[in-house]
């Protein structure tokens, strides 16, 4: 069936069919609409859950572990600064490995204040032991946020996941989508049944013990180990996604790749433009690829060498910046390929930060660079449509 | 059923001779019975009960962060109730993880009407942390970041938060002050929260030997003279009604407060100054004099 809808509905959709017990959440633009949606579906008695209309989202996420851990599918949903203020719990949920499912609205962090799309609040929760997924659509986000409860409960895993959307981008911009039936949801996913130990009276456990330094380092290689199980969990789990509703998702999806000389990374919704802007060169003749990720952790290492191993440029555009260094995906695609007895020459492109649009003259402006550096030596962090004049003589150094 | 013989709580936890929290806790896990989930806030109890790969906890158990025991609750209670059961869900937060950090936690908590115990065992300062001073911190402590010295030679200078019938104006269901050393008052007050449905909040004071600096024999007793000086009265308010507040215990006759104070070293620097003791007294006297009708036998 198909529907007409915004992707932060592509969320509570997956919430709804995933049969979601409990969702503690707090409002946050451009997320906010998740909860709405979700107080509509249990108004209307479409959904039976127990909605918890938190104080915050330190409180949101606290509430998601207490339901998780009392043994019920939880999922909620936040952005940028509701992600930030959660940030000392993430850690806690993962560590507790509890496979929750946490729907972002991927916006920018203050200062300034702005509420539109950048990568940066998922980027900052990089190390926290959560899986991360960005969706290029809001099918992708309904998948994505369906398929994040398989992976996530999956015994060899129990990790929590969060999906991004793109700010407006895809949270506010109506798209059609296939509405997966309930029945096959409930097929695909099975009764939920926690496969972790929960806060039983009838089998009392203590959990959130105080590990001391002969304990603690264990758990978080058991973290660690389960990171590295997911990679093949969501191998499987898209795959049986795909047998099962015929779309097919890959942690990383090169397209136009053979023969090329020059790839793109892509994360989220700036995909669609440059699948375009690929193609259209590629009508010219260019020997340009495009590389998505989807899976950003756990970190698709294999994936990525193998996709852009034999080009001669990567450009990795990225909405994030570690300041002082450069992007988090341009660092990280730097040390996948760092023992590889050869690797492409790899250029950071910082674009699109707090919602500026990236549009043909962005990728213009990368792919003229990236050309360049076949032959030339380049600037390895680039950032693109910006004026660097103007900050230059407000830092006082023009 | 009566438990009052079964220990859900076990020996051999690692709190300190003479802490009055596991008392609190011991108890009100014997009146709960084993058809319980304790959510545990960051402290001392967190700490020194649960020692991986060993726990004192004879019921399930969580503790998730210092200022989330209100928010984790409520997600416990939400997912008990989705499931359909029907159990006593309680929490334990010290002074700082319930009325300073964990504060606006518990405020959601309870204005949402989730039905959650919320015990706060009250020792007046971070103990965990190597006592320093919260906003339970009573007028006139020593404590390692409010400390006496020349220029001050007070301690703490604020008031202690009067945190009960603050949680008490949220229209909780059930608020009590309660003391273990006045041992049929705190019962029946953990009894009727355990009774109650919706957001309960017990007010429990809870002495600590290394942050009052009082010997670790003497807990009881300093206990109870917070009680029959007239420092911490015990009070309960239903449904937020805080006009009908009830005063529960009244002693015959009540001490001065420098009998209290004289017990505990950190209240030691104010014995030196009669002004201080003083002003301590006309604040018990004053609270007395304005609330006191409350008591009814």
């Amino acid at each position: 069936m198909k529907a007409m809808i915004r992707g932060n509905e592509s969320i509570a959709y997956a919430f709804k069919l995933a049969r979601v017990q409990v969702v503690p959440a707090y409002p946050i633009t451009p997320s906010t609409l998740v909860p709405e949606k979700i107080s509509e579906f249990i108004a209307n008695g479409e959904m039976n859950a127990e909605f918890i209309p938190v104080e915050s989202e330190h409180s949101a996420i606290s509430a998601a572990i207490g339901a998780s851990a009392k043994g019920v599918r939880v999922g909620t949903a936040t952005a940028s600064q509701g992600l930030a203020l959660m940030h000392e719990v993430l850690f806690i949920a993962s560590g507790m490995r509890l496979p929750i499912v946490m729907g972002i609205g991927n916006r920018a962090l203050s200062a300034p204040i702005n509420i539109w799309c950048d990568h940066q609040d998922m980027m900052s929760a990089r190390d926290t032991g959560w899986m991360q997924f960005y969706a290029e659509s809001n099918q992708e986000g309904l998948d994505l946020g369906i398929m994040a409860f398989k992976i996530a409960e999956d015994p060899r895993v129990l990790l929590p996941a969060m999906v991004g959307l793109d700010a407006f981008v895809l949270t506010h911009t109506v798209e059609p989508v296939e509405m997966p039936e309930q029945k096959d949801v409930d097929d695909f996913l099975g009764e939920f049944k926690p496969n972790y130990v929960i806060l039983d009276p009838k089998k009392p456990a203590t959990l959130g013990a105080f590990a001391f330094p002969e304990h603690y380092m264990e758990f978080k290689y058991g973290q660690w180990i389960a990171m590295q199980q997911a990679k093949k969990v969501i191998d499987e789990v898209f795959e049986e996604f795909e047998n099962r509703f015929g779309r097919r998702y890959r942690k990383v999806s090169g397209e136009f790749m053979e023969d090329a000389e020059i790839a793109i990374v892509t994360m989220g919704s700036m995909t669609g433009t440059a699948r375009e802007f690929v193609r259209k060169l590629r009508e010219k003749g260019e020997k340009v690829g495009l590389v998505k990720i989807t899976t950003f952790r756990p970190f698709p290492k294999e994936e990525l060498i193998s996709v852009l191993k034999d080009v001669k440029v990567v450009a990795v555009m990225e909405r994030n910046i570690s300041h002082g260094f450069g992007g988090a995906v341009y660092a990280e695609l730097g040390s996948a390929f760092v023992n590889q007895p050869s690797r492409p020459k790899i250029l950071d492109f910082i674009v699109g930060l707090g919602g500026r649009d990236i549009t043909f003259k962005t990728f213009e402006e990368v792919y003229g660079v990236a050309k360049k550096a076949i032959e030339n030596d380049v600037d390895e962090v680039n950032w693109v449509d910006v004026n660097k004049e103007a900050v230059l003589k407000a830092e006082g150094l023009l | 059923m009566n438990y009052e013989n079964q220990e859900f709580f076990a020996p051999g936890h690692g709190m300190c001779a003479g802490c009055a929290a596991p008392i609190v806790v011991k108890w009100v896990l014997k009146l709960a019975g084993p058809n319980t989930i304790v959510v545990n806030a960051t402290g001392c109890l967190e700490v020194a009960t649960t020692p991986y790969p060993r726990t004192a906890w004879r019921v399930p158990w969580i503790h998730v962060a210092f200022e989330n025991a209100a928010a984790v609750a409520s997600g416990v209670e939400a997912a008990a109730r989705a499931k359909g059961e029907k159990l006593n869900i309680i929490a334990f937060g010290g002074d700082g993880g319930t009325a300073d950090i964990g504060f606006q936690a518990l405020s959601g908590m309870v204005e949402r009407g989730h039905n959650v115990l919320y015990v706060l065992y009250d020792n007046e300062a971070y103990m965990n942390t190597g006592i320093q001073r919260s906003s339970a911190t009573p007028w006139g402590a020593w404590t390692t970041t409010s400390k006496v010295g020349r220029a001050n030679p007070i301690g703490e200078l604020r008031p202690k938060k009067p945190i009960a019938r603050i949680i008490a104006a949220h229209n909780a269901s059930y608020v009590a002050t309660a003391n273990p050393a006045i041992f049929n008052d705190f019962k029946k007050k953990v009894e009727k929260a355990l009774q109650t449905e919706g957001a309960k909040f017990l007010h429990v004071l809870s002495s600590c030997t290394t942050g009052w600096r009082h010997d670790p024999s003497k807990t009881v007793e300093i206990m109870r003279l917070a009680t029959d000086t007239g420092i911490f009265p015990l009070y309960e308010i239903e449904n937020g009604d805080i006009e009908n507040m009830r005063i529960t215990y009244k002693p015959k006759e009540f001490k001065p407060v420098e009998e209290y104070l004289k017990m505990q070293g950190r209240f030691r620097h104010l014995l030196k100054n009669p002004e201080y003791v003083k002003k301590l007294q006309e604040d018990v006297n004053a609270w007395w004099e304005k609330y006191g009708h409350h008591y009814k036998k």
